[in-house]
């Protein structure tokens, strides 16, 4: 099966200076995700789950390890050593990261802010109108609420918001930090129904969940992380 | 390989006669040598700057931003280092070896700069309008309805009533002031826009519209910008990448997530840790 991303002993360490030491946070993780792929990760708090995703979207830089993505623009490269310019083109138009905040520009309508993300893909102000629309009615968001500042969404309409706009471009890759850990049932399992959907459409994820239930039926592995190392895993039916 | 629009090399502004510790690349005490008191402004900087991109500039005062900033406005005369601008003979050329004729060119042309002070960026007894013009004057402009043309679109783009384009720049409030800044530095569509803390001393709502702006002009324009800015907050806004400065060097440059989520130097630790 094709890969679109191979990480290859991934280890992040923090060295503070002021404290004058190092604090370890996630060491020697390998694992390959299969195009259109999904793999959970599961941990408890502070056990290192974020940090391999943001190792891979680069907000961190890896110490030791490779990230190995097969991009469209410029073939397999190493996320680690890629150049800022390369990273950035790949963010704007092939690797979206989800969270559970929402980080948008002040006095920016939800709509706008879906619109700035098709916008960064490079698509023209009408298609990209279009196209945020369409996420915006994808991702089952109130009307009534496009053309309001989302600081006052509930986190469920606030977590749709940023699926939109992460999805809008369309990315091949889909990093999730625990998206639903704010949400009720009902609206967690619409995000699962949601993301059952990208995943079929072909696009590969790694997402970081707390509950296993949700989980079941839609990743294809699990990966259980604690202290820092991949633990065990399983495969899901 | 993607060729940069505008591309600083070894940039070095000091202000003293060097002595031979401090030109052999003794330690400086800041950045001043603590023998023959030179100060080094800007030691060895390498910059490069790409098309559409917002370049963040983070740093204490005193660390050289500013003297960057003004080095490439040609508001300092620089001590070593090279300059190449795409716009400008296809970069072959090195923007600082010109003649004052050139630099002129340069900067009125290719170049446009906010100062963090409107004060020097505008004439204050002017009316605002003739601020503009000035500058589309310096770039060979006669045609007087012409430039009433482009005043008028560039006052509408910042947001300013076309009734107070005859009034000086003295009579407006701040932020009003910095929107005059950005319309002059517009005015004859730069490569690479200079903003030296454009939002500085500014109330958040006229920040906001100032930043708005901003956006605004990269997204129409894709016009390049190196953006000076105190606030970690508006450069995690605005910069698609970022560079810290300590003592006129540049001591780390990365993505604008990463310099402030996962910052590698003493300096930059502490500067994300002294956020509020």
């Amino acid at each position: 099966m094709e890969t679109i991303l191979e990480i290859h002993n991934l280890s992040k360490e923090f060295f503070l200076h002021a404290q004058g030491r190092a604090i370890k946070s996630c060491k020697n993780i390998s694992f390959t995700l299969p195009k259109g792929g999904f793999i959970g990760i599961v941990g408890t708090s502070g056990a290192g789950k974020s940090t391999v995703l943001r190792c891979i979207y680069r907000t961190y830089l890896a110490t030791t390890g490779s990230v190995m993505y097969d991009s469209l623009s410029y073939g397999k490269l190493d996320l680690v050593k890629a150049t800022e310019r390369q990273m950035i083109h790949l963010r704007k138009v092939e690797i979206g990261y989800v969270s559970q905040f929402l980080t948008i520009l002040p006095r920016t309508t939800a709509k706008e802010h879906v619109i700035n993300g098709a916008l960064d893909a490079g698509f023209s102000y009408e298609e990209s109108m279009q196209k945020a629309e369409e996420m915006l009615r994808y991702f089952k968001l109130n009307e009534n609420l496009w053309d309001i500042y989302p600081n006052t969404f509930s986190g469920g309409e606030k977590l749709r918001l940023n699926l939109a706009h992460a999805m809008v471009k369309a990315p091949r890759l889909l990093l999730l930090d625990e998206p639903t850990a704010s949400l009720d049932n009902n609206t967690k399992i619409l995000v699962k129904e949601l993301l059952m959907k990208l995943k079929a459409e072909g696009t590969s994820i790694i997402g970081i969940f707390h509950d296993l239930e949700f989980m079941e039926g839609l990743c294809d592995e699990v990966y259980n992380i604690s202290a820092g190392q991949f633990q065990n895993s399983k495969e899901v039916s | 390989m993607e060729t940069p629009i505008l591309r600083i090399d070894h940039l070095t502004v000091r202000y003293g006669n060097t002595c031979e510790y401090c030109r052999n690349g003794g330690a400086l005490n800041k950045n001043t040598c603590p023998h023959c008191k030179t100060v080094w402004a800007c030691n060895d900087v390498n910059v490069q700057l790409y098309e559409g991109e917002i370049l963040g500039i983070v740093g204490e005062s005193g660390s050289g931003k500013s003297t960057l900033m003004k080095s490439l406005y040609f508001d300092f005369d620089i001590t070593e280092g090279q300059g190449y601008l795409q716009a400008y003979k296809n970069g072959q050329e090195d923007i600082f070896a010109q003649s004052l004729q050139q630099k002129k060119y340069i900067r009125n042309h290719i170049m446009g700069m906010v100062y963090q002070n409107p004060m020097l960026g505008l004439r204050m007894d002017y009316s605002s309008a003739g601020n503009i013009a000035e500058k589309l004057i310096a770039a060979g402009q006669r045609n007087f309805g012409a430039m009433n043309d482009r005043v008028a679109e560039l006052l509408d783009a910042v947001e300013i009533l076309q009734s107070r384009k005859k009034e000086p720049p003295k009579n407006f409030s701040g932020g009003m002031q910095q929107r005059v800044q950005i319309s002059k530095a517009l005015a004859n569509n730069p490569a690479v826009l200079l903003l030296d803390e454009v939002t500085t001393g500014l109330d958040l709502s006229v920040q906001v519209k100032v930043l708005e702006l901003i956006r605004e002009i990269r997204q129409k324009f894709n016009v390049s910008m190196m953006l000076v800015s105190h606030d970690l907050a508006v450069i995690r806004m605005l910069a698609d990448r970022t560079i810290v400065m300590l003592d006129g060097k540049i001591i780390e440059q990365g993505l604008t997530d990463q310099i402030l989520d996962d910052p590698q130097q003493p300096y930059t630790q502490q500067l994300v840790h002294s956020l509020l």
